[in-house]
């Protein structure tokens, strides 16, 4: 196994672009080591970018924020402001794991693992997140959704590394949340995730993403959901066409973690759930 | 107190929280568990293992393994003792396969090599051909008239014809005439149920270091219950003498039953013995669930007839354990177990031991208990609620009590569930408030404990202080306990006397620490062996005093004339014998071998309160509190324990537990990410009560309590999901999507 600690994002995607056999980047590696333990993956060439300046910081951008690619969710969760701006975003990343987890799990590793379940993404999409991705033809910046390709799998092409994660200007009277059901209260995988972000304007919603996680090969962002209740003040009626939505956008499997009908009716269940949570975080009395 | 006589009360030590004496080593990491042997030159070794479930085994090519550098042994099952039989034969054929591999994680061949990765390495090097074979993993399937046979001729005489060649044992007994008892009801209710196969979770995987000789002498480290057995077993296995094998436990990281059995030992031996060096082994978690025993998975009808004042009429019972694929599965332990609660006229149980391509089933806490008890007492439950009584009322009425004819047979001795019952009616859990979405559910349940044969040895020492030798693996305190009751006997602290668990040459035979027998029988054999050397000690001081033995007593450490008559001399305290023993005849040893039967049997009753999520199904315990007969707590901080974690671990079984079989006979879910045991949020503090009534078999009226409390929980709990969800569970584990799709089932009728 070669290991490579790169200067920068261009060095990390040259290494990786020329990189021969199986080739993984080392965030927090809480994915990554895991698999190597387990004998899953064994990479030939790893890549770790803590050492490129900057991957640790979390730095006000265009009124939004940029999240480097090594910030552990347990910066995350002690970033007062941008705790405070998206509580959606900052749960969802401090679902992940226990403790010692938390102290190296990223948002990047979480999304570039390829995980349906991942928690953080569906929080992500909600909030119309982007990363930008170093690569042979130089840096684009993608948003989060186009990312999973399917389980295990990303859009990302042989040499392209994910040096930042974009969250949009909060702006007024906005909130988002993240729910996920797991059997038990701690240390397991997402059976559904729901994330949702709105906007109100005198208790109506004018804007609103609704997304899934773990009910299809990808993460999903739910449009009929989101116009479910966009218009609306969140009445039994809104809630009810919210979770109808919801759970007729899942495509889910039957596994050892849920049954597909166990998944589609709880998808309805968290929408409905997480839509109170962020209408209240938006400062609409509920 | 007469020498021999039984005590209750006037302890001194005996029921006292001291600390325990391996508190320290385990809170610093320095204890020695099974993977922290090593020894020069060691070698690391890893098994190949069957990725079927059920598959002949045509070849087995381990060139491409041998020439790998570094490999220096690879071992098949041609590398094993011929000619076993019976149970000898089993494990065998379990630890390595010989023609078929009976189960996805049956081991077929192992490697050892200089380092662990080059083990690994070379085990994905050895090519073994299959040729598949049809499979069943489920134990109504395994009965059915189509099911593939796992092993002709394996059933033995018990079963009656006609019936599936998978079936092999059978089990009936009761009394009475329950066609009249069911008659005599009010109201006879009937149900199925099915339990799945749970694993004892034990945090530490099975790990060795063995050495074997060409002159057939060989040494084992290892993480066991039993070391005496596995001393038995491997010396069979690699057809060797017991005695040329020593083998020393390990500290224990949890074994609840799963470590009353051979794995890895015999393999580790056997490359030894091939590579002339010593190696070690260590289980990977993965390897522990698909190969390590889970408990048996159930099927079972339970039809119970009660008039409406709540007086059971008849019981009748019939029990179907899967136990992987191998004879075994203690259907006859669930039969037994089922209606022993109650006092009943009219009784019948049958049970069936059926294989299956699982891995073979070992002991868990009260084997086969628990599932007979979520059964019986689901079905008490829906008798109490349609017939509008008080569910510990009911069972009060209904009580077994001293010389009650056991549903199983004997008679009662002096028992103590009336009291557990009582105790739970006066806990002011049973009257709270429950709020909103929660229900509340009881059980009583019991077990047999055990007694077993069992040596102990005290020594003394020069310094007035006592090293205990005994030779049951320590998994719940035992060494305090035992402590606590030599220090009681002598008369000195008990910071004066060390507990060791000591190696297979250093005592006689004893048997596994199981069926909650430690505190009982190795307790009994420490009394005694205490006694014996008070009465060397009695001796010493009578020869000093130039009296009688007979006027020497042993009062509080000290030696003293029996009264006025016996002459008047200072007393001798310990310490003053002990010192001077060398020039008085010699070593002061005290000792005791037996195979002592007074186990007493013992029941608990647990009260749960529990809340559903009725959007997703999701079940959170809310309340939990144990009620338990101890007999004598010797050590209550420990008999606490053991009702703590038997309520954890039946929570974990009730709610998330369980071994999950993909189409192709696979287990799918080989880690504690998807096999769901209870994190520490899920758990509410449990809540124990301890009864004493004491034990007339034991010097101190102890019980075995480590099992007693694994029994009502599932019972406990599916009675107060149940209630609170509105619909009755027959199935565990009550996960979210099984209740949404009982939910779901009432609702469309
Ligand atoms: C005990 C435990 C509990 C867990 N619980 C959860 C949970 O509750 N929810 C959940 O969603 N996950 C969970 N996980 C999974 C894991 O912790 C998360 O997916 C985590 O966010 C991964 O981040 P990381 O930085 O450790 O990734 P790494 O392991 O470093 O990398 C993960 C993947 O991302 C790729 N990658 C990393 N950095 C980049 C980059 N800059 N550009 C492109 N690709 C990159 C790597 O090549 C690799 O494929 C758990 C893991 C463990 C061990």
């Amino acid at each position: 196994m070669d290991y490579h600690t790169p200067g920068s994002f261009e060095d990390a995607a040259a290494i990786a672009a020329k990189a021969e056999g199986v080739t993984r980047f080392l965030a927090g590696g809480t994915d990554v080591l895991v698999q190597l333990r387990a004998d899953m993956v064994t990479p030939d060439v790893l890549i770790d970018i803590k050492q490129i300046a900057g991957v640790k910081d979390i730095a006000r951008e265009e009124g939004g924020w940029r999240i480097g690619a090594a910030v552990s969710g347990a910066e995350m969760t002690e970033h007062n402001e941008l705790d405070q701006e998206w509580p959606g975003v900052v749960e969802a990343m401090d679902l992940i794991g226990s403790t010692q987890i938390q102290g190296r799990a990223t948002l990047v590793g979480n999304l570039c693992n390829g995980s349906p379940a991942a928690d953080s993404v569906p929080a992500l999409v909600a909030a119309g997140a982007s990363v930008s991705v170093v690569g042979k033809s130089g840096t684009r910046k993608m948003p989060v959704e186009d990312i999973p390709a399917g389980p295990g799998k990303t859009n990302l092409e042989k040499g392209d590394v994910v040096s930042a994660v974009h969250l949009p200007a909060r702006g007024d009277n906005a909130g988002d949340a993240y729910l996920r059901f797991i059997p038990r209260t701690e240390m397991d995988i997402a059976v559904v995730g729901c994330a949702v972000n709105l906007r109100l304007d005198g208790g109506k919603v004018i804007e609103a993403r609704v997304s899934l996680g773990a009910v299809a090969p990808t993460v999903l962002l739910v449009e009929d959901a989101a116009q479910a209740i966009v218009g609306t003040s969140l009445d039994e009626a809104a809630l009810e066409a919210l979770a109808a939505a919801a759970s007729s956008a899942c495509n889910p499997i039957d596994d050892k973690r849920g049954t597909i009908a166990f998944r589609t009716h709880v998808a309805g269940v968290l929408a409905k759930r997480a839509a109170k949570i962020a209408y209240e975080r938006a400062g609409g009395a509920k | 107190m007469a020498p021999d006589g039984n005590m209750t009360n006037g302890f001194k030590v005996v029921g006292t929280r001291p600390k325990r004496p391996d508190g320290i080593d385990k809170v610093t990491g320095r204890a020695k568990f099974g993977a922290d042997a090593t020894a020069p030159g060691m070698l690391h070794a890893s098994i190949v293992r069957s990725p079927h479930a059920h598959a002949k085994i045509l070849k087995i090519d381990t060139s491409k393994a041998e020439a790998l550098k570094g490999v220096k042994a690879v071992v098949t099952r041609a590398d094993f003792a011929e000619g076993l039989t019976g149970e000898n034969w089993n494990i065998l054929e379990n630890v390595m396969a010989s023609d078929t591999a009976l189960y996805d994680g049956h081991a077929v061949a192992a490697v050892a090599a200089t380092t662990a990765l080059g083990a690994r390495d070379a085990a994905k090097l050895i090519e073994v051909e299959y040729e598949l074979l049809p499979h069943v993993t489920d134990v109504d399937k395994a009965m059915a008239d189509d099911a593939p046979v796992i092993r002709a001729g394996a059933a033995d005489k018990s079963v009656p014809e006609g019936l599936h060649p998978n079936v092999v044992r059978y089990h009936e007994s009761g009394h009475g005439d329950v066609d009249k008892g069911f008659s005599e009801a009010d109201l006879v209710v009937e149900d199925s149920f099915k339990t799945e196969a749970t694993h004892q979770g034990y945090i530490e995987p099975h790990a060795c270091l063995a050495q074997l000789g060409s002159d057939g002498k060989g040494e084992v480290w290892c993480c066991t219950q039993g070391h005496f057995n596995v001393q038995k077993v491997c010396a069979a296995l690699v057809g060797t003498d017991s005695s040329q094998i020593r083998v020393t436990p390990s500290e224990i990281g949890g074994g609840f039953g799963g470590k009353t059995v051979v794995f890895i030992e015999p393999v580790a031996l056997a490359l030894s013995r091939k590579a002339n060096r010593p190696v070690k082994l260590v289980m990977s978690r993965s390897e522990v669930f698909r190969a390590t025993g889970p408990t048996a998975s159930t099927s079972i009808d339970i039809k119970i007839g009660m008039t409406r004042e709540g007086k059971i009429t008849a019981a009748q019972g019939v029990f179907r354990l899967q136990g992987g694929a191998f004879p075994g599965a203690p259907m006859e332990f669930t039969a037994m177990c089922a209606f022993a609660p109650y006092s009943l006229e009219n009784v019948h149980q049958v049970g069936y031991d059926v294989m299956s391509n699982r891995p073979k089933q070992a002991a868990y806490r009260a084997p086969g208990s628990p599932m007979a008890a979520f059964a019986v007492e689901s079905v008490i439950d829906e008798l109490c609620n349609k017939l509008d009584l008080d569910s510990i009322e009911v069972r009060l009425k209904n009580a077994s009590k001293e010389g009650t004819k056991a549903s199983y047979g004997p008679k009662f001795e002096r028992i103590g569930l009336v009291e557990t019952l009582e105790a739970a009616k006066a806990h002011p859990h049973l009257t709270s408030p429950l709020a909103e979405g929660q229900g509340r559910g009881v059980s009583c349940g019991f077990w047999f404990n055990h007694g077993g044969e069992t040596a102990v040895s005290l020594a003394l020492s020069e310094d007035g202080t006592v090293a205990i030798s005994v030779g049951t693996p320590d998994i719940g305190g035992s060494r305090a306990s035992m402590a606590q009751m030599a220090a009681e006997e002598l008369g000195i602290p008990y910071e004066s006397i060390r507990t060791t668990v000591a190696d297979t040459a250093t005592l006689g035979y004893n048997e596994i620490s199981h069926g909650s027998r430690v505190t009982y029988a190795s307790g009994l054999a420490t009394i005694k062996a205490a006694r014996d050397a008070v009465k060397k000690l009695c001796g010493r001081a009578a020869a000093k005093w130039g009296i009688d033995e007979d006027a020497v007593v042993w009062e509080d450490g000290c030696a003293k004339p029996s009264g006025p008559n016996a002459g008047d001399f200072e007393p001798l305290p310990l310490a003053k014998i002990a010192r001077s023993m060398g020039r008085t005849g010699g070593p002061i040893v005290g000792h005791y071998e037996a195979t002592p039967e007074g186990a007493g049997v013992s029941f608990a009753t647990h009260i749960v309160d529990a809340e559903v999520d009725k959007e997703t199904g999701q079940t959170k315990i809310v309340r939990y509190t144990v009620v338990q007969d101890a007999g004598k707590a010797i050590h209550p901080t420990y008999v606490e324990g053991q009702f703590q974690g038997g309520a954890a671990q039946g929570i974990g079984w009730a709610l998330n537990e369980e071994y999950i079989y993909g189409e192709d006979g696979r287990l799918q879910n080989s880690g504690f990410l998807d096999y769901r045991i209870p994190v520490a949020s899920d758990l509410p503090m449990i809540d124990t009560v301890i009864v004493e009534v004491p034990n007339p078999g034991h010097p101190y009226g102890v019980r075995g309590v480590g099992e007693t409390s694994i029994c009502p929980p599932l019972a406990a709990i599916a009675n107060a999901v149940s209630n609170a969800a509105g619909v009755r569970l027959t199935e565990l584990p009550m996960s979210p999507p099984r209740i949404l799709a009982a939910l779901d089932a009432q609702a469309n009728g």
